[in-house]
């Protein structure tokens, strides 16, 4: 696999081969599936929210700037620092200044999407600071130098031996005979190993799922408990988001939160949902000295500005990557980039450019999970098409493509031609087919066969059946 | 230090002209609307379904005594530290051998901490930081009891909210909704309780009239 959307159709090609990891995606699939659908069933209310979150995030944009001058100034009113970041360069570097003047040694991360959009563990790592990543998943993959390949299960390309042998070779100090057959010794392995990590970082850095304007706080939603130790423990609590998440109330966020987890885990909520407000109080029994957040842009404000504005909605819950027939057929990490299936299909062309992710846009049979089950109704399908307009207007796709549609959209415009090319296109492909129900090969369009069969159209073109059925 | 945020500031204004909108939040669920002995039961059935397991006591003496039972039974080892919440100085925790106050550390097994609130909607505990808490105690030890005031059964996480903030007072640094222990999934989808946070949540439930 290549970390590179311009690879998309090799990388599609692997991951098919890959047995492995289709068992996990097609386990996936079916288990969330029904476990969203079944915690949803006991919410009466959750289409009512879905609405109600749709307009919270809607208005959180509109008052973006208000919304973020606000959680600045009660940030700093609690003793925190804002640090503003217009790309990934800009933020990494932040984050190594904050962490120089810490004079930190070991840093404890916790899950941060954003951190990987702005590549921080290479930032901080060759600027010689030891940064460990601490949720369970996102520490194998760590080991295993690899990124996550979906939003909140890092690691779901993974099997369990997998993880059994990267911890094998990293924990080289434990017996050699011990048993990891099972996901439980497998996880206290990690417990065990971490626990040291949370006990002497200096600096703990985590995600943020949601600012509150109000109040300067910033929230995070997680099950394993690492975001809360590595905000308590250290002496500096650095927070890493997009500058999207900011909200104007608390109320608004405890909104979000009930269709967050609904959607992400098939959970009623997550584990815990922590608000973090400022740097420790001086009269506080403990807690960090510094909190500093730092606010990344990275196109997101081109976004707002944009027909695409809508993907700014996103509360990153994947529910559109584990319902997405195309996810679930190749895997997050075909899609060479740091957000995967539906969501990252449009975000990725605005973060890396669409002449890099032209393909993402066009990996979509537009069936319409992905917006089905958003939890903040973002019209994907119709953003993908977005870019694909984007894309053909800027002599990115295939020649042989462009003038098949320059062709088509010409034929339309003359019905008569239009159904006499389709009743010929018909027989010429029944011709070839030789009598078989399917074609595996079509000259003009080998590339487009290597990957399926064309079925051979049978019974007349649409019209004709119209007419003939008509006529009885 | 100034360039960076002007910029980000002058274009999101540039994409959004028009004047600042209302926002409203969305309704709260009826499960967590209700008497307060409907509230007590949805409370029960959430900490049921989260994993946790639960004891009544019908006064403050008796919380301690429900503790020391509790330890017996599920005989965690390591040390053993609670919180300076005031809510625990009437529960008799001085009968527990060995209790300390304060922060937690390396090698303490079990905390007792008090909490904000109980949340009916999805049996949810309230907890928050301060001068008396070190917020690490909700998720250091392998074993965390936390004890709930029932007359502080909420149904929403609004009302905690609203319990927290009585009076206008600010949020403390740390305020964490807790449902159950520590979990995750990350290996193969196969849940497993107890992952860097307790792997064990027992609740006290303190009923005093």
């Amino acid at each position: 696999m290549h970390a590179d959307s311009a690879r998309f159709p090799d990388n599609v090609t692997a991951a098919r081969r890959d047995p492995m990891l289709l068992g996990a995606l097609q386990r996936l699939q079916r288990d969330a599936r029904a476990g969203r659908a079944e915690v949803i069933a006991r919410l009466p209310e959750f289409e009512a929210l879905r609405d109600a979150a749709r307009e919270i995030r809607n208005g959180a944009l509109a008052n973006l700037a208000a919304n973020l001058e606000r959680f600045e100034e009660n940030v700093i009113a609690n003793g925190g620092a804002v640090h503003w970041c217009r790309d990934a360069a800009e933020a990494g570097a932040a984050v190594t200044r904050i962490c120089r003047e810490a004079g930190a040694r070991t840093v404890a991360k916790g899950k941060s999407m954003v951190s990987e959009e702005i590549a921080l563990n290479a930032a901080l790592l060759g600027a010689g600071f030891d940064v460990v990543e601490t949720d369970l998943g996102e520490y194998v993959l760590q080991l295993r130098d690899e990124t996550p390949s979906h939003i909140v299960i890092p690691a779901i390309h993974l099997t369990k031996d997998q993880f059994a042998e990267t911890f094998r070779d990293a924990h080289d100090a434990l017996p050699e005979d011990r048993s990891l057959e099972e996901a439980r010794a497998i996880t206290d392995e990690a417990r065990g190993a971490l626990r040291d990590v949370f006990l002497r970082a200096d600096v703990g850095i985590t995600g943020a799922n949601f600012l509150i304007a109000e109040t300067g706080s910033v929230v995070i939603v997680t099950n394993e408990g690492n975001g809360d130790l590595a905000q308590s423990l250290p002496r500096t609590h650095i927070v890493v988001t997009g500058i999207e998440k900011a909200l104007g109330t608390v109320e608004e966020a405890l909104t979000l939160v009930r269709v967050l987890a609904r959607s992400a885990t098939g959970q009623e909520i997550s584990a815990y949902t922590t608000f973090a407000t400022g740097a420790r109080r001086a009269d506080d029994a403990a807690g960090p000295e510094a909190f500093h957040v730092v606010l990344v842009d990275n196109g997101r404000s081109d976004l707002l500005g944009g027909p695409k504005r809508e993907i700014l909605r996103c509360i990153r819950c994947g529910a559109c990557q584990t319902v997405c027939p195309v996810y679930g057929a190749v895997g997050g990490h075909a899609y060479g980039a740091v957000y995967a299936g539906p969501v990252g299909s449009v975000l990725t062309p605005a973060l890396s450019g669409l002449e890099t992710a032209k393909h993402l846009p066009e990996a979509s049979s537009f069936c319409g999970a992905c917006e089905a089950v958003c939890p903040v109704r973002i019209p994907l399908p119709r953003l993908l098409r977005l870019w694909r307009q984007d894309a053909f207007q800027a002599h990115l796709g295939p020649t042989a493509l462009r003038w098949g549609l320059f062709a088509w959209s010409a034929l339309t415009a003359w019905p008569g031609a239009y159904r006499a090319a389709g009743a010929i296109g018909g027989r010429v492909l029944r011709l070839l087919a030789m009598g078989r129900p399917r074609l595996a090969r079509l000259p003009f369009a080998g590339k487009w066969t290597g990957g399926r069969d064309l079925p051979v159209p049978e019974g007349g073109t649409f019209v004709g059946q119209w007419h003939r059925r008509r006529g009885k | 230090m100034s360039a960076p945020r002007d910029d980000i500031l002058g274009r999101i204004r540039a994409a959004n002209p028009g004047p600042e909108v209302p926002v409203s939040p969305g309704p709260v669920p009826a499960r967590g609307r209700g008497e307060a002995s409907a509230l007590r039961q949805r409370f029960f059935a959430g900490l049921d379904m989260a994993g946790v397991s639960h004891a009544t006591v019908t006064s403050w003496p008796g919380v301690g005594a429900e503790i020391e039972r509790f330890l017996a039974e599920a005989g965690p080892g390591g040390g053993l530290v609670a919180s300076n919440d005031p809510m625990l100085e009437p529960c008799g925790l001085d009968r527990l051998p060995g209790l300390r106050r304060g922060a937690p550390e390396a090698g303490d097994g079990v905390s007792i901490t008090g909490t904000v609130a109980g949340i009916a909607e999805t049996g949810t505990l309230m907890v928050r930081s301060g001068p008396d808490i070190a917020n690490a105690l909700h998720f250091l030890p392998d074993t965390h009891v936390a004890v709930v005031d029932a007359a502080r059964i909420v149904g929403a996480y609004e009302d905690a909210f609203a319990l927290l903030r009585a009076g206008g007072a600010p949020l403390p640094r740390n305020v964490t909704l807790i449902t159950g222990p520590s979990r995750s999934s990350d290996i193969e989808r196969i849940l497993q309780i107890g992952v860097h946070g307790p792997r064990t949540l027992h609740v006290v439930v303190c009923d005093a009239p």
